[in-house]
């Protein structure tokens, strides 16, 4: 007997511990959980706590509206951020124009007319694509698109911002389709059902049924995408140039918000200095794109959803 | 009476088929102009790099004279960047899942946490590497160090590992975990010994994909001021290094000719890199995946 009571008082103490463990393990993995929390709130707080003191040096209004950016000026530096709003906006319209029709294509291709096997080959090597590092992009656009550009159209300079926008819209191309391609995919099968038999082609029910139905899929597809283009950077960076612009040409150099800070780091500007401080403020203007255009894709797939 | 003209309808349907022909063969050339366009980039860089590629590029420090530019030091300072990134972002992100999907409780914290993660993943790298600069490089006066790079990109992977987890830690059955508790185990003891063991090789194919997205990842790096011509190799964490994506980087905004070769070669050894991982990622995904 006595051993038996032996092992009971060794188990129940061995319980205790155990039971100190399972208290203790919760609040061990929140406190992990809550590291992606803390990064977001580093994230906000560095941005605003060093673009209010570049804000001390430059005045809000001059940023904001300014349309010249010359801070490496020697006589006076001059930071209006329009023409890196522009030159991102320059790349973020040709790449959703290249990405936004071929995505879409590619995508009711996938969901409507490939057979299984195409399908399951396709889309694999579609996230190959995806799964590319940028800077093999960049060196893409540089060497090969540019060139082959400059061979139709000869005012092309070799920084531009029609061969990064190209490139960046390849780069995003699978985005959309895989997104999109999951949006049609979930509109149910007696739809697609219902209209066939009713005699619509193919396309018919592709374009008038699936597409309006998948349609908040679709568009949060896009919106994530150009945040996505807004927020690229080794691709700008190599074949865009760093001339920052405010205007409409796309054949000559530009600069986007991402290569200035890319520039600005690569030329290791003096800590304190209102350059270093600059780059916060072009990556929090950055950050605010980027964000709004999140919550517009939660937005939009929320709002907009077709329950079924 | 006839309800319906026979002829009218088949020449609307006539109109109607070949409409859908066309669109058809749109819609294929679309998907095959995305496809066609990555088979022209690997062409491009295997065609333009594969002269340079030789155990001397591999073997060499940079250097100012093209011909003998080798990877070394950034081929090194990559593997050590994955030795600080893969540890910390595995822990933290499959910690984050487990607490998300085992211990949360659905409540207002939960719903913040899971929102922050889903945002967390739209932030620009770039802006990831001002994290880093403020917080890494001059608070923790990291410097730039393969600690502080391996932080910056860890943070910046984080999301997708914990989200990878989260799908691999809910398709285990709920079977399993009933039977676990119901036999006495205690819920720690239960995703110890029951859940994580069946839920690995998703977390693991996830977070090789994450991992193969930091190795290829520059902006941060650039940010954070990781140097490029290095001629040393690191003998730790706290030394500072260089890494493939930024050698790379260095290279190809070289005016030269002869570094544009330099650049492919030293791409299609990042491309090497990614395609071991990725066959890892798909070869666990196949063997190990246990379908309940």
């Amino acid at each position: 007997m006595r051993t038996s009571v032996q092992e009971m008082i060794a188990q129940s103490k061995g319980k205790k511990n155990k039971k100190f463990i399972e208290k203790i393990i919760p609040w061990i993995l929140l406190l992990i959980a809550s590291v992606s929390v803390l990064t977001t709130i580093g994230i906000v707080l560095t941005l605003i706590i060093e673009t209010i003191t570049f804000f001390r040096r430059v005045s809000v209004f001059d940023f904001v509206f300014g349309t010249t950016w010359l801070p490496f000026s020697n006589k006076e530096e001059l930071y209006g951020i329009l023409p890196l709003i522009v030159g991102t906006l320059k790349v973020t319209l040709i790449a959703v124009i290249v990405a936004v029709p071929i995505g879409i294509s590619a995508a009711i291709y996938l969901s409507e007319y490939a057979s299984e096997t195409v399908r399951r080959i396709v889309k694999p090597v579609l996230e190959v694509l995806a799964g590319i590092p940028t800077i093999v992009y960049g060196f893409f656009a540089l060497t090969f698109v540019t060139p082959l550009l400059q061979t139709f159209f000869p005012e092309i300079k070799i920084f531009n911002a029609i061969s990064p926008g190209i490139v960046v819209g390849i780069m995003i191309i699978p985005m959309i389709a895989s997104l999109s391609e999951d949006a049609m995919s979930a509109v149910p099968r007696s739809i697609r059902d219902g209209a066939l038999a009713m005699g619509s082609t193919k396309f018919e029910v592709a374009w008038k049924i699936i597409v309006p139905a998948a349609l908040s899929g679709i568009i949060a597809s896009v919106v994530l995408a150009v945040s996505r283009a807004i927020g690229e950077t080794m691709i700008v960076s190599l074949a865009g140039g760093s001339t920052p612009k405010f205007d409409g040409d796309f054949a000559g150099s530009i600069q986007t918000m991402t290569a200035y800070i890319v520039q600005v780091s690569k030329g290791d500007a003096g800590y304190g200095t209102t350059i270093y401080y600059s780059i916060y403020a072009v990556g929090f203007t950055l950050f605010l794109f980027t964000m709004l255009m999140n919550i517009l894709a939660q937005y939009v797939s929320k709002r907009f959803r077709e329950e079924y | 009476m006839r309800y319906v003209e026979q002829e009218k309808v088949i020449k609307r349907m006539n109109g109607r088929l070949v409409v859908n022909t066309i669109f058809k063969g749109l819609f294929m050339a679309a998907t095959l102009l995305a496809l066609l366009a990555l088979v022209v980039l690997l062409y491009r860089i295997i065609t333009q790099g594969a002269s340079h590629l030789s155990l001397d590029f591999l073997m060499n420090f940079a250097s100012r004279f093209p011909e003998k530019a080798g990877i070394k030091a950034a081929l090194i300072g990559s593997l050590w960047l994955m030795a600080v990134v893969a540890p910390t972002s595995i822990i933290l992100g499959v910690g984050s899942a487990i607490y998300l999907e085992e211990y949360a409780k659905q409540n207002k914290l939960t719903t913040f946490i899971r929102l922050n993660i889903s945002n967390l993943a739209g932030v620009p790298s770039v802006v990831f590497g001002l994290l880093g600069l403020t917080i890494f490089v001059r608070a923790f006066s990291l410097g730039n160090s393969i600690l502080a790079a391996g932080f910056t990109m860890s943070l910046l992977i984080l999301p997708v590992i914990i989200v990878a987890s989260q799908e691999a830690i809910r398709s285990v059955p709920k079977e399993l975990r009933d039977a676990s508790l119901g036999m006495g185990a205690t819920k720690w003891q239960t995703v110890v010994n029951i859940i994580l063991p069946a839920a690995i090789p998703g977390i693991l194919t996830g977070s090789i994909l994450a991992l193969s997205r930091a190795i290829g990842e520059t902006a941060p790096l650039i940010v954070i001021g990781i140097p490029v011509i290095i001629q040393f190799l690191p003998r730790g964490v706290f030394d500072t290094f260089t890494a493939l994506p930024i050698q790379i980087f260095d290279w190809a905004s070289r005016p030269q000719q002869e570094f544009q070769v330099v650049a492919a070669a030293g791409i299609i050894i990042l491309m090497i890199f990614l395609l071991i991982m990725n066959s890892i990622a798909v070869i666990i995904r196949n063997k190990f995946q246990k379908r309940y």
